[in-house]
């Protein structure tokens, strides 16, 4: 890799290290309470909202109503984005004339926005009229995003209390998160994305005259190109921020009018990071211990960075079907070395712009992530390349990791880790004054083993299943790793996709509904029944037996602890595909 | 359940006011004052007639202009209503023949030209719809156009400069030149 890749990845981490700090103390006011620069312009509109939805502020749930109410509300967001889809042919906002979505396609991405994966089985530029890009698919980028952080904030503040059953009050931490922190952002960001050409128009896809006529596949003359456009900008910023990932175009943020600039790549690969970092510091301020938050924000760190270093040499290779077509033709490829102004490397998939490294920095941080939007193909990675995205989803989506979720899921490995640590050692394990006992381990085991099953169930079945097999569209290991990456996408809920997987059809679009319907509720709910339990514990003082959980030694000891989990529930899947591909390369 | 139902129907519809309808609404006011081309796809217009966008690439074959980016899109190449990628895999023995395909077509077009090919003109885009090609591509072409164009070599390869994109504050992204931008200038002088 060149001196600009190292120099982009160190500015890359340095930015955002340096928002982590002030993004992470702001939320955290936001959470308890306090008041912030904001609450003067935002505090009547809450207000107004409580008083219409008749809710009292101040009154809290347990764990099973906050569960309750969670999957009510994130019901209501599947009826609307499937029904807008259903009858977009008649509702207005639909210049394009799109119409109605079928059935299992429709079921699938709303299924996909509500668990906040947004895997995209449809292609938007030729699919959704704007009303359901705007009024189903936007609001759950944030309602969704906002889903996670509220579960979230319930099982901080189950660590945070004791000898209570109550954790928090779900619309309250919704309408915060929404008012105070996404909107907010997401206004500044898609300001800053139209200013560098991310197109926000209401009006009719454009069209031009081409400079140079062309041929279409029926061998017709081709003299004009339709531009699709529409309000991207407001979809991308949250998209971005709320690790959502479901792009406007079919091309996500490889698409020049999603991502049109070096700086726009730069902004939009910062904003999948930034509320998960950001969260980590919230965490550490609200249980009363920065050092917790920091010393979790270090073991994502140094996992993000190992993946990514693996990621960064893979696609730094060159292609081999690159350097055979070109040497049939008698031609050979420049590109081995990296001269100036020459990109050195896999580009089959790739922007210009971007280039590789950006693009690999890219797919390490949207599977690090729940992130799942793309700025290059994942399919056509180099087989390493394509599997250090992959086994990032297996870990959980805990580096980092999506909004809420991938906190909540990295503390769930916490509580393991303590818990491992305590059997060898012989003591009683406990995190943050907290005691781990039985139920927090079944919880614990349940949100580890649920995303495994279904990944490798699903997978299971597809592969022996015509309908499941016909979705490959590479020939031999790859054409499995496509099936293993879209089960992993949607037990993981993270969105993206070795894109050549045909998995437009009922089968998928059912399958994968259903399975991104579990590794969402199915993780929040153990979840919030942790927090409820530990809220009514008494805290323990710290004692000379008292595993300290802020040490270089416990960060290495939690990383391992992930790596094993994860190496040992897939290494058999990955090694058919991804690891078989490299090594017949 | 009810008790639930009626504050969930209720946030729900009001967030989704906020954040599906005035939120996109405010951003699109804004962006449609301050940033009106921007906002509407960075359209370049020649003799008023709108001729693309200088974001979305075109597909040029013609030997007397830049080629861009090979697209993989549907239908025909940089179909802007069908963005996406080739998806091949690095094992497809389908990339190696469009490769092939690709690498036998810019020899056709410039049977001298022996120089190594820059990848980025063997490979096809994520999008479909790169506009750009890396400056050594199209040095690489330079030769080729000067002479069909009858213009003289470094005469091209100034108009390459000034169309060459530079990084970011010359740290972020990849130097890079706008084909589009560089054809149409390339059409007004030449023939």
């Amino acid at each position: 890799m060149s001196g600009q890749g190292w120099i982009q990845i160190g500015l890359y981490f340095i930015v955002l290290f340096a928002l982590i700090k002030p993004l992470g103390a702001y939320m955290a006011r936001v959470y308890q309470g306090e008041r912030n620069f904001l609450t003067p312009v935002i505090s009547p509109v809450e207000k107004l909202i409580y008083l219409l939805a008749g809710i009292n502020a101040e009154e809290e749930m347990d764990w099973k109503r906050y569960a309750k109410v969670l999957l009510v509300f994130n019901f209501l967001g599947f009826l609307a984005v499937y029904g807008l889809q259903r009858f977009q042919a008649h509702l207005p906002l639909n210049p394009a004339g799109m119409s109605a979505v079928s059935p299992d396609s429709s079921f699938n991405t709303a299924m996909s926005f509500i668990t906040n994966t947004n895997w995209q089985g449809y292609s938007g530029e030729s699919t959704m009229s704007y009303l359901t890009q705007m009024l189903g698919l936007t609001v759950q980028n944030f309602l969704s995003a906002a889903t996670g952080m509220a579960a979230l904030v319930a099982l901080i503040r189950g660590f945070a209390r004791h000898s209570t059953k109550n954790i928090g009050n779900f619309w309250t931490d919704m309408v915060k998160t929404t008012l105070y922190i996404l909107i907010p952002l997401s206004l500044v960001f898609s300001i800053v994305l139209v200013s560098q050409g991310v197109v926000q128009t209401f009006s009719k896809p454009k069209t031009a005259t081409l400079v140079q006529t062309t041929k279409d596949d029926k061998g017709n003359t081709v003299t004009e190109q339709v531009i699709p456009v529409g309000p991207v900008a407001s979809q991308i910023a949250i998209k971005q921020l709320g690790t959502n990932g479901g792009g406007f175009f079919n091309a996500n943020s490889a698409h020049p009018f999603e991502n049109p600039t070096p700086l726009t790549d730069f902004l939009e690969m910062l904003a999948i990071l930034l509320i998960p970092g950001g969260l980590c510091y919230t965490f550490g301020v609200m249980v009363g211990d920065k050092r917790q938050g920091w010393a979790i924000l270090a073991a994502m760190t140094i996992i993000l960075v190992m993946f990514l270093a693996v990621t960064e040499w893979a696609e730094h290779q060159n292609n081999p079907m690159v350097a055979r077509g070109a040497a049939e033709a008698g031609q050979t490829v420049a590109g081995l070395s990296s001269a100036a102004g020459l990109p050195a490397g896999n580009m089959e998939g790739k922007e210009v712009r971007f280039g590789i490294t950006n693009s690999a920095l890219w797919a390490t941080a949207t599977t690090a992530t729940s992130n799942g939007s793309v700025n290059s193909m994942h399919d056509s990675f180099m087989p390493l390349g394509g599997l250090a995205p992959l086994l990032l989803i297996h870990l959980g989506e805990v580096v980092f990791g999506g909004v809420g979720s991938g906190l909540y899921g990295m503390l769930v490995f916490v509580i393991i880790a303590v818990f491992v640590a305590g059997l060898m050692v012989g003591r009683t394990p406990e995190y943050l004054g907290k005691k781990v006992e039985a139920l927090e381990m079944k919880m614990a085991s349940l949100v580890i083993l649920i995303p495994v099953f279904i990944i490798l169930v699903g997978t299971a079945i597809a592969v022996v299943t015509p309908a499941g097999i016909a979705g490959a569209s590479n020939p031999g290991p790859h054409g499995y790793s496509e099936i293993l990456y879209a089960f992993s996408s949607f037990g993981g809920n993270n969105g993206s996709a070795f894109a050549g997987i045909n998995a437009d059809t009922p089968f998928y679009n059912t399958a994968g509904g259903i399975i991104m319907y579990f590794g969402r509720y199915f993780i929040a709910i153990p979840i919030l029944a942790i927090a409820g339990n530990l809220a009514g514990k008494k805290k323990v003082p710290v004692s000379a037996g008292t595993l300290p959980t802020h040490t270089p030694l416990f960060i290495g000891w939690l990383i391992s602890v992930i790596l094993i989990v994860a190496a040992l529930s897939f290494f058999p899947a990955l090694a058919l595909g991804p690891i078989v591909e490299h090594l017949m390369m | 359940m009810i008790d639930m139902l009626k504050p969930a129907v209720i946030i729900f519809t009001l967030l989704s006011i906020l954040t599906g309808i005035i939120y996109p609404l405010v951003v699109t006011g804004i962006a449609q004052v301050a940033f009106p081309s921007k906002a509407n796809g960075s359209i370049v217009v020649k003799d008023g007639r709108a001729v693309g966008s200088e974001l979305i690439g075109q597909s040029f074959t013609d030997p007397k202009y830049f080629w861009g980016r090979p697209s993989a899109t549907t239908g025909f190449p940089d179909n802007a209503m069908a963005s996406g990628g080739s998806n091949l895999g690095p094992t497809n023995p389908a990339l190696a023949d469009a490769v092939k395909a690709r690498a036998a077509a810019l020899i056709a077009a410039d049977p001298g030209n022996r120089l190594p090919v820059p990848v980025d003109l063997l490979t096809a885009s994520g999008s479909g719809l790169d506009p750009h090609i890396s400056p050594a591509a199209a040095m690489y072409q330079a030769g080729r156009v000067a002479r069909l164009r009858g213009l003289s070599e470094d005469k091209v390869k100034e108009l390459i400069s000034r169309n060459t994109e530079e990084r970011w504050l010359g740290l972020l992204g990849e130097e890079r030149v706008n084909v589009l931008k560089l054809n149409l200038e390339l059409d007004t002088i030449g023939r």
